[in-house]
């Protein structure tokens, strides 16, 4: 049997059929046309002609993180590559499984600084998981099978496959790898059985343990597990940013997220605790503080695919290499068998705890200017959305009470620019979740800072009837950045004012704006508006709706860490540290 | 700090020589030296880095060398490994000097490469401090121009560090 002759470039797309992709988000230009030409034919691949390649890079991130699937962009050479970069280094801090296609000038070009040359393969070396350089079509089903596996197995992350124009244009007999054999690739999945009997022991000797969740748990899907042995051993849990759903916020042993805007259960559970039962979380600087004096009693186990995250930050006690799902539902077995029903006694535990929680709930104070609270209308967004629908927030403030304020009940359900803080994720990332889950009710909660850095994402939502909803919290500046100035910097306000207030040029105006992409627009300045507005934009569905919710621009995000400081230095407002027990 | 030696097999891919130098940039570490070839196996080839650094950055290092897809294993030489240098000396003679740099070559088994009327190019091998007492040697004859290789380094015994990494 002789196999088919296709040009490269309809190899690119044949590949990615076979690969079960079946949305790529891009933007055509001269070293990728080639590609273009076939894709237009699949019948397979819907293609989303974004604006800009780094929204196609972050509706690729939205559409991986809400499903759990590949997020495949797609951008030609030179700047359409370079505007990946972000997206790229994004989903690289993040572990988000995508797949960067690039066209490159012809092989014969390559490094004579040609048109639209740029060696995207050296740029983004740090910030890939690998990368493939292809200049010969018979070369392209290997790779790009190999990276999509690369990119979905282990600890997923972005891979680009940089393909030259005259790989795309020539032909080649199409030859589909039966196996993909990289001898310097083998992610261990399987945890070593004496260290699950290790982690049970300590578990069982410890008083004070606390559940430290990370995002690997949702990139592992290992959210039942982690109900079951959070159930099995009665201990608190902590869900970090990126792991905000990975176990219910509901959940009456969930004391919140930690960190440095986390709840002060949430810290002081992990500074007090003599066990970090740790599950795919990475000990961030945002979360440890001061990490010399981060949970200085606790022993640790750490759990983690990516063995150069254990013991990077952190000593581990007890080190696993594995997948969550199965590392856990392991330990499970193991626990459940031993411990037959009786939970371990942390009952002393509990009742310093639950003290925390309730002298200590997640709070705010109205705004003295009278405009509206973020956190309130973050709040309402949240309630009136319910559990199933998807919330994706750009970075800073917002996104902050996003974390806090929304009850997150599901993993998936929250959607952030986690490890890289990028301003700009919400709108493209909301997009790619809609299109992942047309089903769902998706929201971008997004700053008017941020909203201005990738807006341009809208034309494309209301084109492609892509319907998501948009809530600017409207504060008329780059909010964090202005809180950091209030608290450390006199209030001495260095370039931080955006002028998108009512009450000031308001430039640009985001309800015409809104208008000028065939959206809906609406601005609400009055408490007795949001509900009506948020109900409004939930019904609508013929557009995306963006709510321009003018708020005040001197609320801050509390509880606060400040940045370097030890996680004892908890503060819940300004200059309110928690009162500890007099035995502490 | 101390002296490491690490020893990699790794895929003959493009870029791979900058994914590793790169890796060690990003994290900090100075590359002492860094000997790039063929392995016997071919398709792969062998690197063998020199670093100073501590032990928990080294192992931390150790680890995200082998998270690139093109790195198949990182072995840690022990200190009592083979480690040699390869060095070639240009050294500046006349009629007056030429025969006890000659001896300096015949005392540390160097061997004499290129001879005109002014100067000898010397080639040497040894591990690292008999290089450098060697240039201690020659160096009040004048030393022109000096090349070297970085550490070239093997385990001792009968096994191979690629053994039961390929299928």
């Amino acid at each position: 049997m002789t196999n088919e002759v296709l040009t490269g470039a309809q190899a690119i797309i044949r590949s990615l059929e076979l690969l079960g992709v079946d949305t790529v988000f891009g933007l055509p230009g001269g070293a990728i046309l080639p590609t273009y030409d076939p894709l237009m034919d699949s019948t397979k691949i819907r293609h989303i002609l974004v604006r800009h390649e780094q929204g196609a890079g972050h509706a690729a991130e939205g559409y991986a993180s809400s499903s759990g699937k590949l997020g495949v962009c797609i951008a030609t050479s030179g700047p359409g590559a370079t505007n990946l970069v972000t997206a790229i280094a994004d989903a690289h801090m993040d572990s988000v499984p995508l797949l960067a296609i690039t066209g490159q000038v012809s092989s014969k070009s390559i490094g004579t600084d040609a048109f639209q040359e740029a060696d995207i393969v050296g740029i983004t070396l740090p910030i890939t998981k690998h990368s493939f350089l292809v200049t010969r079509p018979e070369d392209i089903p290997i790779a790009i099978a190999s990276a999509v596996l690369i990119a979905t197995t282990g600890r997923p992350g972005p891979v680009l496959v940089d393909v030259t124009k005259d790989a795309q244009v020539k032909t080649a007999e199409f030859i589909w790898p039966a196996k993909i054999d990289l001898p310097g690739y083998k992610p261990v999945a399987k945890p070593h059985g004496k260290q699950i009997q290790a982690a049970a022991a300590l578990i069982k000797e410890s008083k004070k343990p606390v559940l430290y969740v990370g995002g690997g748990i949702i990139r592992a899907d290992a959210s039942k597990e982690l109900l079951a042995l959070a159930e099995i051993i009665g201990a608190p849990v902590t869900t970090t940013l990126m792991a905000r759903g990975a176990f219910p916020d509901s959940h009456p042993q969930h004391l919140g997220m930690p960190g440095m805007h986390g709840t002060v259960p949430a810290v002081t559970a992990l500074q007090k605790a003599d066990l970090l039962i740790t599950l795919g979380a990475r000990f961030d600087d945002r979360v440890t503080g001061d990490a010399a004096s981060f949970a200085p009693n606790a022993k640790v186990i750490h759990v983690d695919i990516d063995p150069a995250e254990i013991g990077k930050i952190r000593f581990a006690d007890v080190p696993i290499v594995g997948d969550a799902k199965e590392v856990i539902a392991e330990l499970n077995e193991e626990l459940a068998s031993s411990l037959k029903g009786k939970k371990p006694d942390y009952s002393e535990w509990w009742t310093y705890l639950n003290g925390l929680l309730t002298r200590y709930p997640l709070g705010f104070t109205e705004p003295e200017d009278g405009k509206l609270s973020p956190q309130y209308v973050i709040k309402r967004i949240g309630e009136l959305s319910g559990p199933e629908a998807v919330f994706a927030a750009g970075v800073g403030q917002h996104q902050m009470w996003s974390a806090q304020f929304i009850k997150y009940e599901r993993p998936n359900s929250w959607l952030n620019s986690g490890g890289l803080g990028t301003m700009g994720y919400a709108v493209p990332a909301a997009m790619g979740a809609k299109v992942a889950q047309p089903e769902r009710l998706v929201w971008a909660i997004d700053g008017d800072g941020c909203f201005q850095m990738t807006n341009q994402e809208l034309a494309t939502c209301t084109i492609n009837n892509i319907p998501i909803k948009v809530a600017i919290i409207n504060n008329s500046s780059l909010g964090m950045v202005r809180q950091w100035q209030t608290l450390f910097y006199n209030q001495r306000y260095s370039n931080t004012d955006l002028n998108t207030g009512t009450d000031t040029a308001m430039i640009p105006d985001f309800v015409k704006l809104a208008d000028a992409y065939g959206c809906l627009g609406i601005r609400v300045e009055k408490e007795e508006d949001i509900d009506a507005a948020i109900k409004l934009a939930i019904e609508t569905n013929d557009r995306p709706v963006v709510i321009d919710f003018i708020v005040g621009r001197d609320a801050m995000v509390w509880p606060m860490v400040a940045a370097g400081l030890s996680n004892d230095e908890v503060q819940y407002a300004r200059d309110a540290a928690p009162v500890w027990d007099g035995e502490e | 700090m101390s002296m490491h030696v690490l020893s990699l097999l790794v895929e003959d891919k493009p870029g791979l020589l900058t994914r590793v130098a790169g890796l060690f940039a990003r994290r900090g570490f100075n590359i002492e030296s860094l000997a790039v070839g063929t392995s016997e196996i071919e398709g792969l080839s062998r690197i063998t880095v020199v670093v100073n650094v501590e032990g928990a950055p080294l192992e931390q290092v150790t680890k995200q060398l082998n998270k690139l897809i093109n790195v198949i294993k990182v072995v840690e030489l022990e200190p009592d490994s083979v480690q040699r240098d390869h060095m070639l000396i240009k050294v500046k003679t006349d009629a007056t000097t030429r025969s006890a740099v000659l001896e300096a070559v015949t005392l540390f088994r160097a061997r004499v490469i290129d001879v005109v009327s002014d100067a000898l190019i010397i080639e040497v091998t040894g591990d690292t401090s008999k290089c450098a007492a060697f240039i201690k040697i020659l160096e009040p004859f004048g030393i022109k121009e000096m090349v070297q290789s970085g550490v070239l380094a093997m385990g001792r015994g009968s096994k191979s560090i690629s053994e039961k990494v390929l299928k």
